[in-house]
């Protein structure tokens, strides 16, 4: 940690508590099952998505890959597809125009949204297998297709390191993680590992991963002379599309809007503005035409990472009473030579237990792949997985529950920083989830079960994410009529952002539900962050409210001159906002928004407002939680998983809308049941290139491999963030890749350490 | 390549569709030529269900075909199954209720294939876990019958949560 991030946190820790926000109890929409607004429009095909824009004109791209990992591309044939009928142009190194590389996605706090260093086609060299090394633009998708297809490269290869295991030997020390310490020890640990009653030391492996949002990557770019640019664009991030794509073009960032207010599933792969967005922008203003550029699936594998690979050490000893006393989680996750981001995989343990001692932190490797990012839970989704299968062998070393060694060890303060919990209620979801599962009429012994070829075992494994909030922007209008809009350049992936936002201000206005609009998914609207980080929710919120504010203040203060309102004498702290307008708190007199307005001769009031940087999470250890458990079988011939029951508890703060909540929860185990047994980016390790992309040989889970699956949750609000809610995109898929895993073992009495649990695995 | 000009009947309606590239899939003809961009292209081969459409009532891949080969054929899409006073058809009413989806990219093919998965059910046609007599619709092998439609938001509960209340109707 830098010094003055030090100084800021001492100073922080001083600071008073903002008081809970008044909204924290208030259930006239929050908290209810509200069906998603938007579903009408999704169940009968008229959401608009990126690739459904009707545009006229439209020209359409495709992308030729490269096809080695390293070195430089001696030739490029583009003849033949330039021959093709409705070919218009072939874009490749040898006369694609200079674009500037964007600056990196940094920590989530700038608008940085590049995803790789390297020129994209600029350039001669090659960095990755599978980088764009043609642009092709035809009258129609098919002829661009075909026309790809024949674009014909020789190269000279380059060494390069292409296989994690090889580079492994070679990672080094990131500065940090995420802005925290890629290290953080306290004690002599390896004393403390070996003077103890119990201990493990484990090595877990896990793959790379790819998002596979069922919508592939796509963008419409078009052109109004040479400044002003329009991208509908399958983003989660549409203000940090629009600003690296201006940086590409040279300018200024708002002569870029990016309009994305349906987007078919992100889980972090929509986060960056990867190549194809700026190659459509190319295409578009080198034909003057507006171009479509649909990416194929393998398209998607090829251009835009995924969850890096790792290697991940665990070792933990404990006393007899199961106490942990040394406690070492470190490894290695690759990055690529041409960007930056050491997935935080050893952040999970530093919050959730007590140790006497301790040594956890990572390094990183650079590799001549496609450019790694963000995945559902980057960091405590893999870390989860070592770490509680780590606890969970521990127990049995000790013969103790595997539920009961994790409470023994709950702590009462952060276990690293000694900051106070903002919202901690591990012991009630452990017990809500016990109860629900039926946990204790679990045999403690594993393989003891069986049900003809069968072997039955349970598993348990905790879930952590951390709550971020994001400097976030709004607007909030107030109108005559009697209705009310708030609008940021936020998104929409299926989380119910929509939904839950129109639900939030309608509450905190004291309209109706029907009376009030959230819009969002346009970079023109006030600034958003990412969604990612499981953070939208709340950073939205708390700027909805402040900007809220401020247009209630401005209403009254319109009361306040007038003679005739009841609110004349009516000082801001002595009103709420209910029935339509503003009342007086005690008393209970007021008006309506549209009679202050209309007697004042207003059309509307609005105003703009940006929330401050989250000092909240200076002085607070501030996370979510869950109690995963689930019971799975495993052919005793064939060595295959099938998982048949499932329990989520979580511990989330206030959940705003139980139905879309349960959704998320379920979407989120349900991608790390995928992840558990069957999910995996295969590289050749000799040649750097993903042999399966496609959803064909990439499995994720379908509807035959999903159990029922139970979601219970403790519902406490957290005093210290808005609403009192966490995010809950993310937490869902923490924890059970682990307590698959655990339960596997409770099965057959084998250990699984390396993801995907296939069958090889357990014969 | 010889272009083709001939007509679609989809959604009850006729579409001419004029000097079409033999190579246009069912799919793309009805995304880009049509209008009718309910149906999705989540993988171009088959894989992932999101272009599924009926044709006379039967559930197809409608990325894995060529247009041209269904000149005279019913062809119904999503934006076909309501009734034409508006009101949504009981399963897509049972998918809002039961939040079927969360990002609605899959939808309409999550849709479209239940319509077509009920009428073989009904029609007593076997799956792959069908064992002699086809047996009750919960359980495996409502989960059998619809594993063609991926979801990656992880829907899949309530998705069968849906289509089983809309069975029962």
């Amino acid at each position: 940690m830098s010094i003055l991030n030090k100084v800021i946190r001492s100073v922080v820790q001083v600071m008073p508590d903002q008081a809970p926000d008044e909204l924290i109890a208030s259930n006239r929409y929050l908290g209810r099952s509200i069906n998603r607004l938007n579903g009408p429009d999704k169940v009968t095909g008229k959401a608009t998505f990126t690739a459904d824009y009707p545009v006229a004109n439209l020209a359409h791209a495709a992308l030729a890959y490269s096809t080695i990992a390293k070195g430089r591309i001696t030739s490029i044939d583009t003849k033949a597809a330039e021959a093709l009928p409705g070919v218009i142009l072939v874009l490749t190194h040898e006369n694609a125009p200079e674009m500037k590389v964007p600056k990196e996605f940094g920590d989530g706090s700038s608008n940085d949204a590049g995803t790789t260093q390297a020129k994209i086609l600029n350039t001669d060299h090659v960095s990755w297998n599978g980088q764009p090394i043609a642009l092709v633009v035809a009258e129609t998708p098919e002829q661009a297709e075909a026309a790809a297809a024949r674009i014909h490269a020789t190269y000279e290869k380059e060494d390069c390191v292409t296989s994690f295991e090889a580079a492994i030997g070679d990672a080094k020390q990131p500065k940090a993680i995420m802005g925290e310490d890629p290290e953080v020890t306290r004690g002599d640990v390896e004393q403390a590992l070996s003077q103890s009653a119990a201990r493990i030391d484990l090595t877990f492996t896990t793959p790379p991963h790819n998002h596979n949002a069922i919508e592939p990557h796509a963008c419409i770019a078009q052109w109004d002379g040479k400044d002003d640019l329009t991208l509908y664009d399958t983003s989660q991030f549409t203000a940090g599309v629009a600003t690296t794509i201006a940086q590409v073009f040279g300018l200024k960032a708002d002569h870029v809007r990016v309009v994305a207010p349906y987007v078919g599933g992100g889980f972090g792969g929509k986060g960056g503005a990867w190549p194809y967005i700026q190659l459509c922008a190319l295409a578009a203003r080198e034909t003057g035409r507006p171009v479509r550029l649909a990416m194929t699936r393998e398209g998607v594998f090829r251009i835009v990472g995924g969850r890096t690979p790792s290697q991940q050490r665990v070792a933990i000893s404990a006393d007899d009473a199961g106490k942990f006393l040394g406690f070492v989680h470190e490894g290695v996750t690759a990055q690529s030579t041409h960007n930056h981001f050491p997935e935080q995989f050893s952040f999970p343990p530093r919050h959730l237990y007590s140790m006497e001692a301790y040594r956890i932190g990572q390094k990183v490797t650079d590799l001549s792949r496609v450019a790694n990012t963000f995945m559902r839970a980057p960091g405590e989704s893999i870390g989860t997985f070592a770490v509680e299968s780590g606890i969970d062998a521990l127990a049995y070393e000790l013969k103790m529950c595997p539920v009961a060694l994790r409470m023994r060890n709950e702590p009462d303060a952060d276990p690293v920083s000694g900051s106070p919990f903002s919202s901690r209620h591990m012991r009630k979801a452990y017990e809500m989830g016990v109860e629900r599962f039926g946990w204790k009429s679990r045999p403690a012994e594993p393989r003891s079960q069986r049900d003809g070829d069968w072997w039955i075992g349970q598993g348990v494994a905790t879930g952590t994410y951390p709550v971020y909030r994001m400097v976030t922007a709004a607007r909030v209008r107030i109108s005559a009529d009697g209705t009310a809009v708030a609008q940021t350049s936020c998104q929409e992936m299926g989380m119910g952002t929509e939904t839950v936002q129109t639900q939030h201000l309608a509450e905190r206005l004291g309209l109706p539900m029907s009376k009030v609009r959230f819009e969002y998914g346009d970079s023109t609207l006030p600034y958003a962050g990412v969604a990612g980080g499981s953070s939208q929710t709340v950073s939205v919120a708390l700027a909805v409210q402040e900007a809220g504010a401020k247009v209630l203040k401005e209403l009254l203060a319109l009361a306040q001159k007038d003679e005739r309102s009841p609110l004349r004498e009516a000082n801001f702290e002595d009103v709420v906002a209910k029935d339509e307008g503003i009342f007086w708190r005690v008393s209970g007199g007021g008006e309506s928004y549209a009679a202050i307005l209309s007697r004042a001769g207003k059309d509307f009031v609005e105003a703009d407002h940006k929330t401050g940087a989250p000092m909240e999470l200076l002085k607070y250890s501030m996370h979510s939680y869950a109690a995963q458990f689930c019971e799975v079988r495993v052919h005793a011939l064939s060595g295959e998983v099938r998982v048949q029951r499932w329990v989520g508890s979580f511990d989330t703060g206030r959940i705003l809308n139980p139905k879309m909540a349960v959704s998320q929860f379920r979407g989120g185990i349900i991608m790390g049941i995928g992840m558990a047994l069957t999910e995996e980016t295969m590289f050749d390790d000799r040649t750097g290139r993903i042999m399966n992309p496609s959803l064909a040989e990439y499995h994720v889970p379908v509807q035959a491999d999903i159990p029922d699956i139970e979601v219970v949750y403790t519902n406490e609000p957290d005093p210290h963030t808005p609403l009192g809610a966490h995010g809950i995109g993310e937490i869902g898929i923490t924890g059970v890749a682990a307590a698959v895993a655990n339960a596997v073992y409770h099965a057959t009495g084998k250990r699984v350490t390396s993801l995907p649990i296939t069958l090889d695995k357990l014969m | 390549m010889p272009l083709h000009t001939f007509q679609l009947q989809i959604n009850g309606d006729t579409r001419t569709l004029s000097n079409l590239d033999p190579r246009v899939s069912l799919l793309d003809a009805i995304r880009d030529h049509c209008g009718l961009t309910g149906a999705k292209k989540g993988c171009n081969q088959g894989a992932c269900g999101a272009c599924t459409v009926l044709v006379d009532g039967e559930r197809i891949n409608s990325c894995l075909t060529l247009a041209l080969q269904y000149e005279g054929r019913d062809i119904r899409t999503i934006e076909g199954l309501a009734e034409a006073d508006g009101s949504l058809h009981p399963l897509q009413k049972a998918f809002v209720e039961h939040d079927g989806f969360q990002c609605g990219f899959c939808t309409p093919g999550q849709i479209c294939s239940a319509v077509g998965m009920l009428a073989e059910y009904k029609a007593g046609a076997p799956s792959a876990v069908t064992d002699g007599e086809v047996g009750e619709l919960a359980g495996a092998e409502l989960q059998e019958r619809m594993s063609g439609n991926l979801c990656r938001c992880g829907a899949y509960v309530g998705i069968r949560e849906a289509i089983l209340e809309a069975a029962a109707q």
